[in-house]
């Protein structure tokens, strides 16, 4: 068992399936939302009504799909960049189980309306415990492996894939910290502001590191063996790391602009928050730059199209981010859809974009075939997904720009001259067109669905022998 | 000293710290180290197909 001749692809394979399972049923959910808030008659039962919904799509589109798309990519680089096979085969398999049961647990509570309340962490205290048992194994799983490497480097993406595990391991077990008082029902440890700031802590870190510095591990990755060229700036890489790891953990007050959080706070969120431009950045040009003489490779493979897009939307996301914590534009922008739009342009465009790029170079090589059943459809996934993409987040820029317009607007004797009821009445066009945006995006997931299904059928799976490391000093 | 002090000084020793990193990383020294390390991608084939020509020696 401690030297098999082959990679353990089994896990991979797993999570890689279930990261398209999961996409097209979160994102079915988010489509579903998104027809209720134009149709209110969709509202059919209380367990199928918006509010229940709601939290079932954020967690089923950030833990389900995103986590599984995080779990199959980085145990398919560490055994790869460390070459060897994963560390403990069983545990492995462990965390593959626990997270599936996680994911069916939270569709099964959330619609009850059994919830914490707290933002991405909704679900309740055995859930949580389950969570922190499947996280700790993948700790076990990833940081074995790289202890067992056979090369020397631990490969930057495995640096960025490690910090986080680790810090999604302390933001889970700070913000979940909860007294139980029955099975389902628990009060959070902590009251107030400071429960307050402590979620925002958490929810900002998640985005930071959830939603970011795992998807940058498979930029680190995916973008070079694609291209077929080292990335651009390996030292770049390095500082890029760092500086992340050194700001985000600070930017999360900028949720809590304008609240009972004491103004120095929330000033050190925003500051941070405008920090955090410069790795963003940097990051996103390492990875862009990493295309330099390797352009003419864009034109025909629709993997490179969906990854160099996703760092497009990475850079948009992570400017317009700072520039919505800074605290007059946020004036404007909170509370809006302003907000929806950039969440989504970060979730579609980058995360969700860099994932099926990913999961489409990993499946014929997990499957022992050449490639994708159609570059074609591939192709179209890529265009009905961008325009997509394109329809949600600019209707959503309009809706939130107007309604915090709206909202703000007062008349000459200091009375408001809309009812909140009026901004919504001129959100409905808006938010049909978010609603075609988002179809389509569901659309083009079940594209990858069906392209999959043809290049699986009657494939055998394939393991990967482990080869020694050529060219590196042992 | 009271903890606002310490609050000052671990921000200043967490900023060069991070100014550390920086120079270590631009250092010279570095570059071939850090060069092997960007090549880790690279130390090996991974289509089936490509595994396949290396066993028959083909690979280039």
């Amino acid at each position: 068992m401690d030297n098999p001749s082959t990679y353990n692809y089994k896990v991979v394979r797993q999570f890689a399936v279930m990261t398209v399972v999961w996409g097209i049923v979160g994102m079915l959910v988010g489509v579903i939302i998104a027809a209720q808030l134009v149709w209110p008659e969709l509202n059919l039962a209380e367990w199928l009504g918006y509010g229940r919904l709601r939290p079932l799509h954020t967690n089923a589109v950030i833990f389900a799909f995103g986590g599984c798309a995080l779990f199959a990519t980085s145990y398919y680089v560490v055994q790869r960049t460390c070459h060897t096979a994963l560390f403990s085969p069983g545990l492995a398999a462990f965390t593959f189980w626990g997270w599936q049961l996680v994911i069916v647990l939270a569709a099964v509570t959330l619609p009850l309306g059994i919830t914490t309340s707290k933002e991405y962490a909704e679900l309740e205290w055995p859930i949580d415990i389950l969570i922190t048992l499947v996280w700790v194994a993948y700790a076990v799983v990833f940081f074995g492996t790289i202890m067992k490497r056979k090369v020397p480097h631990i490969y930057v993406a495995n640096w960025f894939y490690g910090g986080f595990i680790l810090t999604v391991a302390l933001l889970h077990l700070v913000n979940s910290c909860a007294i139980p008082v029955t099975l389902t029902k628990s009060y959070s440890c902590y009251a107030g502001v400071q429960d307050a700031m402590v979620q925002w802590w958490y929810g900002h870190n998640a985005v930071g590191f959830f939603l970011t510095a795992g998807f940058l591990g498979m930029m680190y990755y995916f973008v070079p063996k694609q291209a077929g060229r080292p990335v651009y700036s390996y030292r770049l890489s390095v500082v890029h790391f760092w500086a992340l790891i050194f700001t985000y953990m600070w930017a999360g007050p900028h949720h809590l602009h304008y609240t009972a959080l004491p103004d120095w706070t929330q000033s050190v969120g925003m500051i941070f928050s405008l920090v955090l431009l410069a790795p963003s950045w940097g990051g996103m040009i390492n990875g862009i730059m990493t295309m330099s003489g390797a352009w003419h490779k864009l034109r025909d493979d629709p993997i490179l199209k969906f990854l160099i897009t996703s760092l497009s939307f990475y850079g948009m996301s992570t400017f317009e981010g700072p520039m919505m914590s800074i605290k007059t534009v946020n004036a404007l922008s909170h509370y809006t859809d302003w907000t929806v739009g950039h969440v989504h342009s970060g979730a579609l465009g980058w995360v969700a974009f860099i994932s099926i790029g990913s999961i489409y170079y990993l499946i014929p090589r997990l499957f022992g075939k050449e490639q994708m059943y159609s570059i074609k459809l591939m192709t179209a996934h890529f265009w009905i997904a961008t325009i997509g993409v394109v329809l949600y987040i600019a209707s959503m820029w309009i809706a939130g720009v107007m309604q915090g317009l709206m909202w703000r607007a007062t008349n000459p004797d200091g009375t408001l001259t809309y009812a909140f009821v009026e901004s919504v009445k001129a959100t409905y066009p808006y938010w049909a067109i978010r609603f075609l945006g988002g179809l389509m995006f569901l659309t083009g997931m079940l594209l990858m669905a069906w392209n999959i299904w043809k290049t699986v059928a009657g494939a055998k799976a394939y393991d990967a022998p482990v080869l020694a490391p050529a060219g590196q000093h042992a | 000293m009271d903890i606002n002090d310490m609050r000052s000084i671990v921000t200043v020793l967490a900023f060069a710290t991070f100014v550390g990193i920086v120079l270590w990383a631009f250092s010279g020294r570095r570059r071939a180290a850090f060069d092997e390390a960007a090549r880790l991608p690279f130390t090996e084939d991974e289509l089936p197909g490509e595994a396949r020509q290396r066993k028959e020696g083909k690979a280039s």
